[in-house]
């Protein structure tokens, strides 16, 4: 991790510092992000864990770029995006993140190869060759051969590799996945699991937002939130064994060291 | 800034949203088409009268011009007694002989007579007087034997023409050219038949037999003060105000009337009468026009209406569009312009519907509308009002959109 991060510079791909986030509902304050500092260096592959309250959905909506905080910075491949303007943000999430969502979020009357595409429409010049892109893409996710299928016409796992194709389309600076494997049976998880572990060993940074500690279990850092403030923030092996795990996740975890 | 990929999808997804929605889409925009297909067809029917009234006119003559006396507007009739303004014989000489632009001229007099030939007697036959250039300027002239001449007005010749309609209703032979008529107790001798006028200008010239004799003649069965007219024709429609000018400024001086003095006649080209004749019909046009302003408006808040449930429904898709990097002109945008074609769509059928109407309208029987037709620039301007009611009511539901925050939309059930 330390060598890739001297390749492109002293820089960290993202660095949050201080950030806060309050929200206003009606006469109520609430602060969801209170302070938080957060590091993550290229390629590395992170899940961010916390119960509802603790931050972890405005957290990640502030990665994502989809919302500005209240304060503090947030550098992005060394850009401060904490301060675009909506237009800005768009090109960002175009350029920089990949989203995967719990539900997939595909579009239903288009097809496999349609949904992948659709970065490429919001994309700045990017939409030549795009067939061949997003045919690359469902090709990396395994689904080569259901291009022409509508999400209807897909299983649930089928459906996520769509979603994850369409995220790595544009090769991202993040791939962003908010509980990817909420809506899949244990089987398909694990599928879904080793496809962003695979991704992740081509290079890709990835961020992973879960509840579970099965899913973290395949990252090698997991970073614990706690009122809007970054609880724990160990490699996985040390988060594992504080929390007294068991065995098999643990076996897991050091493969995955291993490999890394 | 949107790249040709996003113009393409949009226009795609713009019209898969109106095929997978079809009868809702329909009933959406059933005000636009409602409303183009009537103003569609209101301007069909428009075109077809017009272009009737139009050929009417140019049978008559473009380059026509009338001149009969009239009083001045507001005048007391003491002061211009009708027989002080009635026309002369003598002002028609010098319109004749001085306007230049004028090309042919026949004053006109009617006179009723009692008409025999042979054993049959009709009472009270209108006989008209006129001069040789009469043939000219009512484009008519003789099937059989001879027009009329300056010789027959000069020395006052008892001779007459007399149309096919006259023939059979005075039970003359086949061919009487020769044979002689009674008119008013004097003999005349029938010289030519001439054309009956084909085209029956607003229905007049209703009788359908006729009668003429030589001006001259005339003058001297009428009364003391009898009524002329004066009917003639510029040399092309294009001199016709220069004419008119011409054939008030020599009136005029004939009458002695000073320039203060108001005139005591009228001198009316047909090219009036068209003018007058197509502001009506653009009056009428602009009124269809404000009729398919009120059902694009009613039809533009359906549109609007079914926009914003589009939104509503598709706002976990516009979430989603927007995380993978869609701005909000962008999401705007593609609103826009599926409420833009929505309404082109409707147009579209709207013209079909016009068209349709326009086509029954000619096959009206005697409703004089066989050319009615919807031209170009109506088809044009239906699909720009179309697209401007697109615009204008999509315009607040596209905004709606592209105003949405991501993290909501993705959120919303």
């Amino acid at each position: 991790m330390a060598e890739q991060n001297a390749g492109t510079g002293d820089r960290p791909l993202i660095q949050v510092v201080g950030l806060t986030k309050v929200y206003r509902v009606g006469v109520e304050t609430i602060h969801a992000l209170r302070g938080l500092d957060l590091t993550i260096g290229r390629n590395e592959m992170v899940a961010i864990m916390g119960s509802s309250g603790s931050g972890k959905s405005t957290l990640m909506n502030m990665l994502g770029c989809l919302d500005r905080p209240t304060s503090g910075a947030y550098m992005l491949n060394g850009r401060d995006v904490s301060r675009m303007g909506a237009k800005e943000l768009a090109q960002v999430r175009n350029e920089e993140i990949g989203f995967v969502f719990q539900s997939f979020e595909l579009l239903p009357r288009q097809t496999a190869l349609e949904n992948v595409e659709l970065p490429l429409i919001y994309a700045k010049g990017g939409w030549r060759g795009r067939r061949q892109r997003a045919l690359a893409a469902l090709d990396r996710v395994g689904l080569s051969k259901r291009v022409d299928h509508r999400p209807n016409q897909l299983s649930g796992g089928q459906r996520q590799r769509v979603a994850i194709a369409r995220a790595i389309l544009n090769t991202p600076s993040i791939l962003l996945a908010d509980e990817p494997t909420g809506n899949l049976d244990s089987a398909t998880t694990a599928e879904i699991l080793s496809l962003f572990r695979q991704i992740h060993s081509e290079g890709q940074t990835v961020i992973i937002v879960t509840h579970e500690d099965e899913v973290a279990a395949h990252c090698q850092r997991v970073v614990r939130l706690r009122d809007g403030r970054v609880l724990s923030d160990l490699p996985i092996g040390q988060d594992i064994a504080g929390r007294h795990l068991p065995s098999v996740h643990s076996a897991h975890a050091g493969a995955e060291r291993a490999g890394a | 800034m949107l790249n040709p990929l996003f113009w393409l999808q949009a226009i795609t997804l713009a019209f898969s949203q109106i095929w997978a929605n079809k009868s809702r889409a329909f009933l959406t925009a059933l005000g636009i088409i409602v409303g183009v297909a009537s103003t569609t067809s209101v301007i069909a029917a428009l075109t077809g009268l017009k272009a009737k009234v139009l050929s009417e006119f140019e049978s008559v003559g473009a380059s026509k011009f009338f001149v009969f006396p009239d009083r001045p507007d507001n005048a007391p009739r003491n002061m211009y007694p009708w027989e002080k303004i009635l026309l002369k014989t003598a002002e028609a000489k010098a319109i004749r002989d001085e306007c230049t632009l004028v090309k042919a001229l026949t004053p006109i007099t009617e006179v009723g007579l009692d008409v025999e030939s042979g054993g049959k007697r009709i009472e009270g036959i209108t006989v008209s007087g006129i001069w040789p250039d009469w043939h000219l300027v009512q484009n008519r002239f003789v099937q059989e034997g001879r027009p009329f001449t300056e010789i027959d007005v000069d020395s006052e010749r008892q001779v007459c023409l007399i149309n096919a309609d006259a023939i059979t209703e005075l039970d003359l032979p086949a061919n009487p050219v020769g044979e002689a008529l009674l008119l008013g107790g004097r003999r005349f001798m029938i010289v030519g038949i001439v054309e009956t006028t084909q085209a029956r200008f607003f229905g007049m010239n209703t009788s359908s037999a006729e009668i003429f004799i030589p001006f001259s003649v005339a003058e001297k069965m009428q009364e003391r003060n009898f009524f002329m007219r004066i009917e003639g024709m510029f040399a092309s429609p294009e001199t016709a105000q220069e004419g008119e000018d011409e054939v008030r400024f020599v009136l005029r001086r004939m009458r002695g009337l000073t320039p203060g003095e108001p005139q005591t006649f009228q001198v009316a080209a047909i090219d009036r009468f068209i003018e007058q004749f197509k502001a009506l019909a653009a009056g009428i046009t602009a009124i269809a026009g404000g009729i398919v302003g009120i059902s694009l408006l009613v039809g533009g808040i359906g549109i609007m209406n079914i926009m914003l449930v589009s939104v509503s429904e598709r706002t976990r898709e516009i979430g989603l569009r927007k995380a993978v990097g869609a701005t909000p002109m962008a999401i705007l945008m593609q609103f826009l312009l599926e409420a833009v074609t929505l309404c082109l769509v409707g147009g579209f059928i709207g013209i079909a519907f016009g068209r349709l109407a326009a086509f029954g309208l000619t096959r009206i029987p005697g409703a004089q509308l066989d050319q009615a037709d919807i031209p170009f620039w109506a088809v044009a301007l239906s699909f720009a009002f179309s697209a401007l009611t697109g615009i204008v009511f999509g315009m607040f539901p596209a905004i709606k959109a592209s105003r949405l925050d991501p993290i909501e939309a993705l959120r919303h059930e």
